[in-house]
């Protein structure tokens, strides 16, 4: 084992918190790093096609990315994925408010020596 | 309708921020949030220097509360404006008339001048002086003599809808053309959330319509404080990780708007919540798609390059800086609500072991008598609201030997008759169903489907209309 790398895998809740916002069938979901040490490793791992797969039951059509590096965020847009949305899904939660923590519970990997800033008990 | 012709001079000692307060953030909002606002206003008033001034906005309007709202009208038509107007009016009307305080809202919905009606009798029984007030019109594209323009932006699409509603998201301009000639209280239909915050920022500081760089800074301010408590704890608390004190009190936003249209949010004083760089981060980014593209009736703001800095020296102070403008759209937003068949659901509940194994037959049972619907269905406790219409995520999920299980399925259909055999089957489930199965609960709604369209700025009557006192009788 390499010290000198070593990473820890997380939760992306420690990293990162997020808020969802829906428009029609369209979903955002930002991202916002903890700490600023913490928004590179965040930018290199949770890439549209990282995303993309994390939601791959809800099938979207297309997943962005938008870069926020002032405010250590970022924005993912998720198309199609709301079965319609508000007026058209059959889901108790058709505004998919809940899926800022499916997002929250992707695993990433962080150096050791990041590890102090990381969020929660 | 004034015409602005150049902004004010910009004065050599700054004058001081216009103070925004949000009473409420959608219809279904807190009623009791409304007070510590407008206390605190009235404390900032009183402390501050004679020329500053405070407005309060209400945020009523979904997408569809619209569409009811019109479905109300119709049966009467002293309806169709936000039913809980009095509920979040009356505890603060008369304070906000004797201190200045000026009202701004969309509870108007489907019916502003009965609103206005309302609020005027209101003001009568507290014993408060009569309010002028007035009301914005032109987004309601409802009327049979919108139809034909309708039908020429949404051709085809338009076969066989039966309409209940259209609305323009139209902006701030008539709001601040209503406050210059004098309104206290302006009640709007639909308009673009952030307009309520910008109409009474471009009264106050004699912006006019194309000081994009402004615009684009209060409608941010107005982003920030439309979904009210969003931006000071709500919609945040995650215990051990986002921790929120007094939730239950959590207090609404209060934003202090610069000449310059940069804002700094803090909240009612007393009250719970908290305002941090990470609740502003967030409510910053709410419903955004393109950071450098948000585009409102007003402008199209960009708030690529935007930071957000805690002051150092007071708590629950947060300041919004980098923001700016483009140009605004040629064309407004429409919504147009139509009728769209029924939506039926059905639960029932097992507990104790195997749960889920009797949860999952019954679903079975289901899908094998009611075949012709396309189900949902749901496992409440093992998978639900995370899972997909078609139930891709249920497959993928195996029985996980849960002990409290609620099933919950759920279909659409265009007639009435089809979507009632999903309630009749969840029901005999009593007698017909899998050992212990209880609590069932049905419920069938009709359903209201939207589509968007955009139509040309000058296609669109945007006005205002002091009301005078025989309109207000």
């Amino acid at each position: 084992m390499n010290t000198a790398t070593d990473m820890v895998e997380v939760p992306l809740y420690r990293a990162a918190h997020c808020r969802t916002g829906d428009k029609g069938d369209r979903s955002n979901i930002s991202v916002i790093a903890w700490h600023p040490e913490l928004y590179p490793l965040l930018v290199e791992q949770l890439t549209p096609e990282s995303v993309a797969a994390r939601f791959r039951h809800r099938a979207p059509a297309r997943v962005q990315r938008f870069l926020l590096p002032r405010l250590h965020a970022m924005n993912f847009v998720l198309d199609a994925v709301l079965d319609g949305g508000v007026n058209d899904a059959l889901n108790l939660d058709a505004h998919g408010k809940a899926l800022s923590f499916l997002l929250l519970d992707t695993p990433i990997r962080v150096p050791s020596a990041l590890a102090p800033l990381l969020a929660g008990p | 309708m004034t015409v602005r012709l150049k902004s004010a001079p910009m004065n050599a000692i700054a004058p001081p921020p216009l103070l925004i307060g949000c009473a409420a953030g959608f219809s279904g909002d807190r009623t009791d949030a409304a007070g510590p606002v407008v206390d605190t206003l009235i404390a900032r008033l009183a402390g501050g220097p004679a020329q500053q001034r405070a407005f309060l906005i209400f945020e009523t309007l979904a997408e569809r509360t619209l569409a009811l709202a019109q479905l109300r009208r119709r049966d009467n038509p002293e309806a169709g404006y936000e039913p809980l107007l009095d509920a979040m009016l009356r505890p603060v009307l008369a304070r906000c008339l004797a201190h200045g305080i000026r009202i701004v809202s969309n509870f108007g919905a489907a019916n502003p001048r009965a609103a206005a009606r309302h609020i005027a009798r209101m003001a009568r029984e507290l014993g408060a002086a009569a309010p002028r007030i007035a009301v914005v019109e032109g987004d309601d594209l409802s009327g049979p003599e919108h139809r034909a323009l309708l039908r020429e932006t949404l051709g085809a699409q338009m076969e066989g809808l039966r309409i209940v509603s259209a609305n323009a998201y139209i902006g701030a301009e008539p709001i601040a053309a209503a406050l210059d000639a004098g309104a206290q209280i302006v009640v709007c239909g639909r308009v673009a959330d952030p307009s309520l915050t910008v109409g009474p920022a471009m009264s106050h500081f004699g912006w006019r319509a194309d000081d994009w760089h402004r615009l684009g800074r209060a409608t941010m301010a107005g982003h920030l404080l439309e979904c009210g408590a969003q931006v000071c704890g709500g919609y945040f608390a995650d215990p051990g990780y986002k921790d929120v004190p007094g939730l239950e009190a959590v207090g609404f936003p209060i934003a202090e708007i610069d000449a310059d249209g940069n804002c700094t949010i803090g909240k009612a004083d007393a009250t719970g919540g908290l305002v941090s760089e990470a609740t502003v981060k967030e409510q910053l980014l709410y419903e955004v798609h393109d950071p450098s593209a948000y585009l409102t009736p007003d402008v199209v703001a960009d708030i690529a390059e935007a930071e957000v800095k805690r002051e150092q020296c007071a708590a629950d102070r947060v300041a919004l800086s980098g923001v700016r403008g483009h140009l605004r759209p040629s064309h407004y937003k429409v919504n147009v609500c139509h009728e769209g068949g029924w939506l039926a659901e059905g639960e029932i509940s097992y507990a104790g072991p195997r749960a889920e194994a009797r949860a999952r037959l019954a679903a079975e049972v289901l899908r094998k008598r009611l075949d012709g619907l396309a189900l949902r269905v749901d496992l409440i406790g093992a998978l639900s609201i995370l899972g997909d219409d078609a139930g891709r995520m249920l497959a993928d999920t195996p029985d996980a030997g849960l002990r409290d299980v609620r099933l919950r399925v759920a279909a659409t259909h265009a007639e009435r008759g089809q979507a009632e055999r999903l309630a009749r089957e969840v029901m005999a489930l009593y007698t017909c169903g899998p050992a212990g199965g209880g609590g069932v609960r049905t419920a069938l709604t009709p359903r209201l489907n939207t589509l968007s369209c955009l139509l040309p700025r000058e296609a669109v009557r945007v006005r205002f209309e002091l009301l005078g006192k025989e309109a207000l009788a």
